[in-house]
């Protein structure tokens, strides 16, 4: 036993071994694959990325090359280093700079030497850059902005995050994805779709040539070029409106519900976030924390209704017979109002208003009353409320207008519950929610939404989700943009506001605005605490409001 | 002069063959597990494969000299080499330079040497010594202390000097004292302290007791031949017992983070999802590295040089403790029973060789080096399959690194002089 125990040991020990390596090797091996095989190097080929015209077909995105040096620190050789600044243009000093930094990073991986090389400087390197181990050209296609306006709308591009790889198995590190606007929302078109070279390498880590005669490569698939709503020449007639001021203007077409303009105060030229100072410039539009030019403030600031507001309230008014045109209800100059003789002020000059007059003179009293009238109807003021809310509503406030932009903000319309919640010992009623009736309190709305609603009182009772997109080659837009919302209020009332709107401009708050020829319909606002300036088109200062639409477009 | 010559004949071609292979695709694995992109040029001592083909010709030379000395040499000084080599050990502790944490090397120009490989030689050395003296009686416990003693010094300065692993090959030893005489009850020991710890990590320090209790009781009611036996059946269990919760006290208590984390990989005990994440970037990494590069040679390998893990240096220190997953990528399951194979028929080439010696002292040195190749063998490999606990030792003869190829040669080829002078009188 002692004698033969070693020689057993010794055996048992290399049978389990082969039958481990029978295992992994033989039992467990997986079958070859040519995407999980390292010796095939996979090569991506990026097809052109759509193009964006405006509705007039003029083209406002294209695409343009763009040069990188690449490095890969390990696989440099004492070269000559003098010469080779030379080509680049830089010192010697950055040139170490840049070394030690690729090299802290990986001494394998490639990463950029120097992005952006010029059309000439890419000329001369071209040649050169096989005596330079460990360096070679990248090219790169960037975006080429052939506009300075719509940033906002227009979006940009840039390398995809970790994230967006770990969401969608399309993308591998290095590949350019929409990151906001239209760029985004239509990525999928915009892209195409990326081909698969198959390239054979050897030991040496160097191409030998294609795998298999190119048989499994996969070809690309060009993206398609979109054409979006937007008029470029409005847009940059609302931009120079907005240089220097912070706020939105908001074209929409009624009868489509595309959007005309979507600006954005301040804006910035599209053209900063491409090329070599893209993350300089990137980084001083994201410091500017007064105007915050990244902030797309027609989608994503909130704020009360105010004025505005009152032509649904009345609307609804008139659609629950609480009035009817002829309805006269006086002001002398405040609302007093509850136990406690709470007043609200009226800035209309007081006297006798019937729905027009109220209207184009915007009074308070009037609004506040036939609100009050419509919640407290027969009595049951939770229910009544909630369809008021509910009808409100399907004018697109209160909630996402499921348009074509990656971002924007619900606003808020209260319903029963929010108050419920809000005053849980203490009933809730019309006067407590007073300030609805004039667009305050709780209201709050984005300057689409009210755009959009403005449009869907221009169709006297329906709108087209507001979009951005008017054609993509080669498919057709969404099924939701060519819907009608329909409201649940009869045309004849929309007419009846119809003219009191027109009265704004011809006796009321807005007749300084009023422009011969062209009859406008529209409504002037300033929510509590504004100052009240008005313009068309404009808004001279922050948070005033103003929204209108002359035969056709309606503008905030 | 002319005994000597006839004794060169008389060297056993066998195990020289084993050598020259091992040697020479060590070198081979070497070259294809770190080069990236450059020439080839074997002279060229900037490369690893440079290196260790100069390790190799060294290694050659030295052989040549090992068999040239007189064959009574290694036995008259065997106890010199190993208080020398103590004092060399002890000496890494004021001229010593870290390396990964290890104190276990000398800087020598732009070489280290790594003197613990050589303490292997002199404590076989040793061992043999001691063992075959007239004196020795291994029956007596005073005789069997004073063994231990050699082997257990080395043993505790190295682990002092924090290189476990290296320590953990002496431990192989005890197949020599086994063979030579030594209680079943050590070896028994041995294993039933292995199979404890293990039991008690995997599942709990009751499911170790129960087991072991089970066991012992099961072995003292089949022998009939005993006294006393319910007293020796409590003293064992109580004996197990102390066994899991001093493997539970050195688990929790004494061993370093990264240990216990290379048992937890091994025994699979990590259940938190989030640190087996964090492990699989680390220890877990080389593991799965190593296994994913052997899994992809599959039946026949990819062939020399065309390894895409091997290419990608994918596994850490591919070229010296996970060499053999390179081996395994690129020459498939094929390649490696080869490696396998040669291994076995090498050890049990030296233990045939060994126990056909007339003269003691040959027999037990023999054991020795078989022993230690042996143990070398199964831990490495064991863990580049992931069998056995990462224990970063070399593969003998086919790791990159100057100290063990030489070392690995002496060791050989003193067993080879040794051998060779069989048929001579002593």
């Amino acid at each position: 036993m002692r004698r033969n125990f070693f020689f057993i040991i010794v055996s048992v020990s290399s049978i389990l071994f082969i039958f481990r390596l029978f295992y992994l090797q033989v039992y467990a091996s997986k079958p070859y694959s040519i995407y999980e095989d390292n010796a095939i190097r996979k090569v991506f080929t990026y097809p052109k990325r759509g193009y964006i015209f405006d509705r007039n077909n003029k083209l406002l995105v294209s695409n343009q090359p763009s040069y990188d040096i690449m490095i890969i620190p390990g696989l440099v050789k004492k070269i000559d280093t003098n010469e080779f600044c030379n080509l680049l243009k830089i010192t010697k000093k950055e040139f170490n700079k840049k070394i030690q930094k690729t090299s802290n990073y990986s001494l394998k991986i490639p990463s950029v030497f120097l992005a952006h090389l010029s059309k000439s400087d890419f000329g001369i390197l071209a040649e050169k850059i096989r005596k330079y181990k460990g360096f070679y050209i990248q090219k790169r296609n960037l975006r080429k902005y052939n506009t300075k306006v719509g940033a906002n709308v227009l979006g940009y591009v840039a390398e995809v995050s970790r994230s967006n790889i770990e969401k969608d198995s399309y993308y591998s590190t290095g590949d350019i994805i929409g990151k906001q606007g239209v760029e985004l929302s239509y990525e999928k078109y915009l892209r195409g779709n990326k081909g698969i070279k198959f390239i054979q390498k050897d030991r040496f880590n160097r191409d030998i040539g294609s795998y298999n005669n190119g048989n499994n490569d996969v070809n690309s698939l060009a993206g398609s070029d979109l054409t979006i709503t937007i008029d470029s020449e409005l847009q940059e007639y609302g931009e120079l409106l907005m240089s220097n001021k912070k706020g939105a203007i908001v074209a929409i077409e009624p009868e489509s519900g595309e959007i005309l303009s979507l600006v954005s105060g301040i804006s910035y030229d599209p053209n900063l976030l491409v090329g070599r100072d893209k993350s300089k410039n990137y980084s001083n539009l994201i410091k500017d924390s007064i105007f915050s030019p990244l902030i797309d403030k027609g989608l994503l600031s909130t704020f009360p209704a105010g004025s505005p507001f009152k032509i649904i309230v009345g609307l609804i008014a008139l659609e629950e017979k609480i009035i009817n045109k002829n309805s006269i209800i006086s002001c002398n100059g405040s609302y007093i109002y509850g136990k406690n003789k709470k007043s609200m002020k009226c800035h209309c000059g007081g006297g006798n208003h019937n729905i027009y007059s109220a209207i184009s003179n915007s009074c308070n009293s009037f609004f506040a009353e036939v609100y009050r009238k419509t919640i407290n109807k027969n009595g049951n003021i939770s229910e009544n409320y909630d369809k008021w809310s509910k009808t409100v509503k399907s004018f697109g406030l209160g909630k996402f207008l499921n348009n074509d932009f990656p971002i924007g903000k619900k606003g808020m319309i209260p319903d029963s519950d929010f108050y419920d919640k809000w005053y849980p010992d203490f009933k809730w009623g019309a006067l407590t929610t007073l300030s609805n009736s004039i667009g305050q309190g709780e209201i709050l709305v984005t300057p689409i939404q009210l755009a959009n609603m403005m449009s869907a009182v221009a169709n006297k009772g329906y709108y087209y989700t507001p979009h951005i997109i008017k054609e993509i080659a080669g498919d057709s837009i969404d099924y939701r943009f060519r819907n009608k919302n329909i409201i649940n209020i009869s045309e004849q009332n929309f007419e009846n506001i119809e003219i009191g709107l027109s009265r704004v401009f011809k006796s009321g708050t807005g007749k300084l605005l009023n422009i011969p020829g062209i009859e406008i319909c529209g409504k002037s606002g300033t929510a509590e605490n504004f100052t009240k300036i008005k313009g068309k088109k404009t808004q001279l200062t922050d948070h005033s409001i103003f929204v209108a639409y002359a035969p056709k477009k309606i503008q905030k | 002069m002319i005994i000597q010559r006839k004794n060169f004949l008389r060297l056993d071609w066998i195990i020289i063959s084993i050598y020259i292979l091992l040697v020479g695709f060590g070198i081979g694995n070497i070259l294809s597990s770190s080069i990236s992109g450059e020439e080839v040029s074997i002279l060229d001592l900037n490369t690893l494969y440079g290196k260790q083909f100069l390790f190799s010709v060294i290694s050659i030379m030295i052989a040549f000299i090992t068999i040239y000395i007189d064959v009574k040499f290694y036995e008259k000084f065997s106890s010199i080499f190993y208080f020398l080599s103590i004092i060399i050990l002890l000496s890494l502790f004021f001229f010593g330079k870290r390396v990964n944490g290890a104190l276990s090397w000398f800087p020598i120009g732009s070489f280290n040497l790594q003197p613990s490989e050589f303490v292997k030689i002199t404590v076989a050395l040793a061992v043999s010594k001691y063992i075959s003296d007239y004196q020795t009686d291994l029956k007596s416990k005073i005789d069997q202390g004073k063994l231990f003693l050699i082997v257990l010094i080395p043993i505790i300065i190295i682990i002092l000097q924090n290189d476990t692993g290296s320590s953990i090959v002496f431990l192989s030893l005890f197949l020599v004292l086994y063979r030579e005489g030594i209680s079943q009850n050590y070896i028994n020991s041995i294993f039933g302290i292995i199979i404890l710890s293990i039991l008690t990590l995997k599942f709990s320090v009751i499911t170790s007791l129960i087991i072991s209790v089970f066991t012992t009781a099961l072995y003292y009611l089949l022998k009939r031949k005993s006294r006393n036996k319910i007293l020796k059946f409590f003293a064992v269990s109580l004996l197990c017992l102390m066994t899991s919760l001093g493997t539970l006290f050195t688990f929790n208590n004494i061993l370093k983070n990264h240990q216990k984390n290379y048992i937890k990989v091994w025994l699979n005990l990590e259940k938190d999802p989030l640190k087996i994440k964090k492990m699989e970037k680390t220890i877990l990494y080389n593991l799965n590295e190593s296994k994913k590069a052997i899994s992809s040679g599959g039946l026949t390998g990819k062939g020399y040089l065309k390894g895409t893990r091997t290419m990608g240096n994918f596994v850490p220190a591919q070229h010296s403790d996970y060499i053999f997953s390179t081996i395994g990528e690129e020459w498939g399951f094929i390649g490696s029973v080869f490696i396998i194979l040669l291994y076995t028929s090498l050890i049990l080439r030296i233990l045939y060789l060994s126990e056909i010696q007339k003269n003691k002292f040959s027999r037990v040195y023999g054991y020795s080096a078989a022993a230690i190749l042996f143990i070398h063998f199964f831990i490495n490999i064991g863990m580049v399959l992931g069998l056995t606990p990462t224990i970063g030792i070399p593969l003998p003869f086919i790791s990159y690194g100057g100290s063990s190829l030489i070392a690995f040669t002496i060791l050989l080829s003193i067993f080879i002089r040794l051998d060779g002078n069989k048929i001579n009188e002593w």
